[in-house]
């Protein structure tokens, strides 16, 4: 859109200065929000961080909390716990859905829309829900196990919530099984902006489809993945919902995350909201440093 | 080379019923889990059974679930219509009016999404203390109190803007010279045309605030107040759960979303995707 001519702009003069303050006046509002609910907290955060204790009797401690982090065996083990799931699940279920997305784009598929409904329906769940249904899936006695030990894949139950190896496998299921088809509609989308003729012409040349789908595919759909994965690392760092009701963070602390310890810090245990607040920083931290590595990854190869 | 081309088909279809079958198991448990007894649940049994009935009389005279979905209703439908309002203003303003000032705050905005609910959590708690000692309406342990901090998201706001690029513009210069002020080209001209990015981000907005867990569990204390992932969280973490019970209490809160993901599926997809256009 041009800029109208200047002296248009003179003459209706007074008209466009109301018009510039009535502009203002839409974005205020929604700002005042942001501002009250985002930016006002996270400062807060930052001075909490610096105090220790909860309510009135705050004692302000400098740094004190940062250095404790480094010190903090159940911080250690939320981080890294945060970073199996991040490190396993986001390429497991980005892969997925990228495949997903590949074959239910075929054009001479039938039932096209039954299977993309079903691999989505997950979606639609609360969290909570899907968590719930998860843990009685996967209970000792439960379906899952029968199943694998009628195909004679285990001989004995496996302890998916007792176990610290197996919790963590099972909560890397349970959130692709919620997520891969949510991804796999943004891949669906952006399939649509690519010209069949490449396909066509590579299929000439002799490409198999696998190397189609690392060669044409994957480069072409980059900036969609860039985004999904972003989108993924954010909320795999503040995954809380699943280990709270699926594993309660547990066996002992093999799948409690960084929010859990959070939650746990602020309203469990005795209440540290400026340890807490803390701790906060750090997934703030983390967000920010993986998702410029993911930029500069997902632009690299241009 | 026929046989070889069917080969691949018929592959190709097992490898996708598989697949969807996997996706779907978990409903179709859950679908028949209703109909069992809390044992059977947890013995994995995939038969329908007789304890429909008696799941649904638990459910309702145990639990507090209607009185939740009565609260998630208020809080999601609520939510929904006032942050769509509140954040297509921004959304509009910023890509109707664009000045540099403008563009400053709203990549200020855009960061904010960046930022993790978990390191908000403990300040907005405290905020909302401070809140209900001047206007206990808003503050701790009220509905109004789980809406308030997504009257206006960072995502809508983004939501709004992208797709007001479409909107085209020579309707508003119409409107002004048919005699609207500011606000009418919004109302009568701008929210009527953008028909369809108002419905597509009112789904996800209810979508995500039916769900929503961690917020309602930090600030809401009485269990009178309780919105529907509350409860079927406490429900799961009971010493003596009833898991027919609880699968059905399950079933009843999915209802409304699947409803709204089945009769308006475009409109869904569009809210989806329609921030990375």
């Amino acid at each position: 859109m041009t800029e109208q001519p200047t002296v248009k702009k003179k003459k209706a003069g007074k008209l466009e200065r109301k018009r510039k303050v009535m502009s203002w006046a839409f974005v205020i509002i929604p700002t005042f929000f942001i501002v009250v609910f985002y930016f006002y907290p996270m400062i807060q955060s930052l001075w909490l961080s610096l105090h220790s204790g909860a309510g009135i009797g705050l004692e302000f401690v400098g740094i004190d909390n940062y250095k404790r982090l480094f010190n903090d065996q159940a911080f250690i083990t939320a981080v890294k716990n945060t970073f199996i799931f991040f490190i396993f699940q986001i390429p497991i279920m980005i892969f997925l859905a990228l495949v997903f997305s590949v074959v239910l784009n075929n054009k001479s598929l039938k039932f096209k829309g039954l299977f993309r409904t079903l691999v989505f329906l997950p979606s639609i769940t609360s969290l909570v829900a899907y968590s719930l249904i998860f843990k009685y899936l996967f209970a000792n006695g439960g379906i899952v196990n029968q199943v694998l030990m009628f195909l004679n894949v285990i001989n004995d139950p496996i302890l998916w919530l007792g176990d610290p190896f197996w919790a963590k496998v099972l909560i890397v299921i349970a959130i692709t099984w919620r997520w891969t088809g949510y991804n796999m509609i943004f891949y669906l989308s952006a399939l649509q902006n690519v010209d069949p003729s490449i396909y066509e012409a590579s299929t000439i040349d002799g490409a198999s489809v696998i190397q189609q789908f690392f060669k044409i595919t994957i480069p072409m759909l980059r900036p969609v993945i860039l985004f999904t994965s972003i989108t993924s690392t954010i909320g795999t760092l503040q995954l809380f919902d699943e280990p709270m009701n699926l594993t309660s963070g547990g066996p002992g602390n093999a799948t409690t995350t960084i929010s859990q310890y959070i939650y746990n810090l602020s309203f469990e245990y005795t209440p540290n909201f400026g340890y807490a607040a803390a701790v906060s920083y750090s997934i703030v931290f983390f967000v920010i440093i993986l998702t410029v590595i993911q930029f500069r990854l997902g632009r690299e190869k241009k | 080379m026929k046989n070889k081309l069917l080969m691949k088909k018929i592959l190709m279809y097992a490898f996708i019923i598989v697949t969807c079958a996997m996706f779907f198991f978990p409903f179709y448990f859950l679908i028949v889990s209703v109909t069992n007894a809390s044992i059977d649940v947890t013995r994995g049994q995939l038969l329908p059974g007789k304890q429909f009935f008696e799941n649904l009389k638990t459910v309702f005279d145990t639990t507090d679930i209607v009185n939740a979905i009565g609260n998630s209703s208020i809080v999601a439908i609520g939510q929904t219509f006032i942050a769509i309002f509140i954040s297509s203003l921004a959304g509009y303003g910023f890509e109707v009016h664009p000045t540099k000032g403008k563009e400053i705050v709203y990549t200020l905005i855009l960061g904010s999404m960046m930022i993790p609910f978990a390191a908000l959590m403990v300040p907005l708690f405290r905020l909302f203390g401070v809140i209900s000692g001047f206007a206990p309406g808003f503050g701790i342990d009220t509905l109004l109190g789980v809406m308030l901090p997504y009257f206006s998201t960072a995502f809508l706001i983004f939501f709004f803007r992208q797709n007001a690029k479409m909107f085209p513009k020579e309707l508003l210069e119409a409107g002004r010279i048919d005699g609207l002020s500011e606000i009418g080209l919004f109302t009568r001209v701008f929210m009527p045309t953008m028909k369809t990015t108002y419905a597509a981000a009112g789904i996800v907005t209810f979508m995500n605030s039916w769900n929503n867990y961690l917020w309602p569990l930090v600030i809401l204390q009485n269990p009178k107040n309780y919105t529907v992932p509350l409860v079927i969280s406490a429900l799961g973490s009971s010493y003596t759960p009833d898991y027919g019970a609880i699968m059905l209490a399950i079933l009843i809160t999915t209802i409304p979303t699947a409803l709204i993901f089945f009769l308006l599926q475009k409109y869904f997809v569009a809210g989806m995707i329609g921030s990375i256009k």
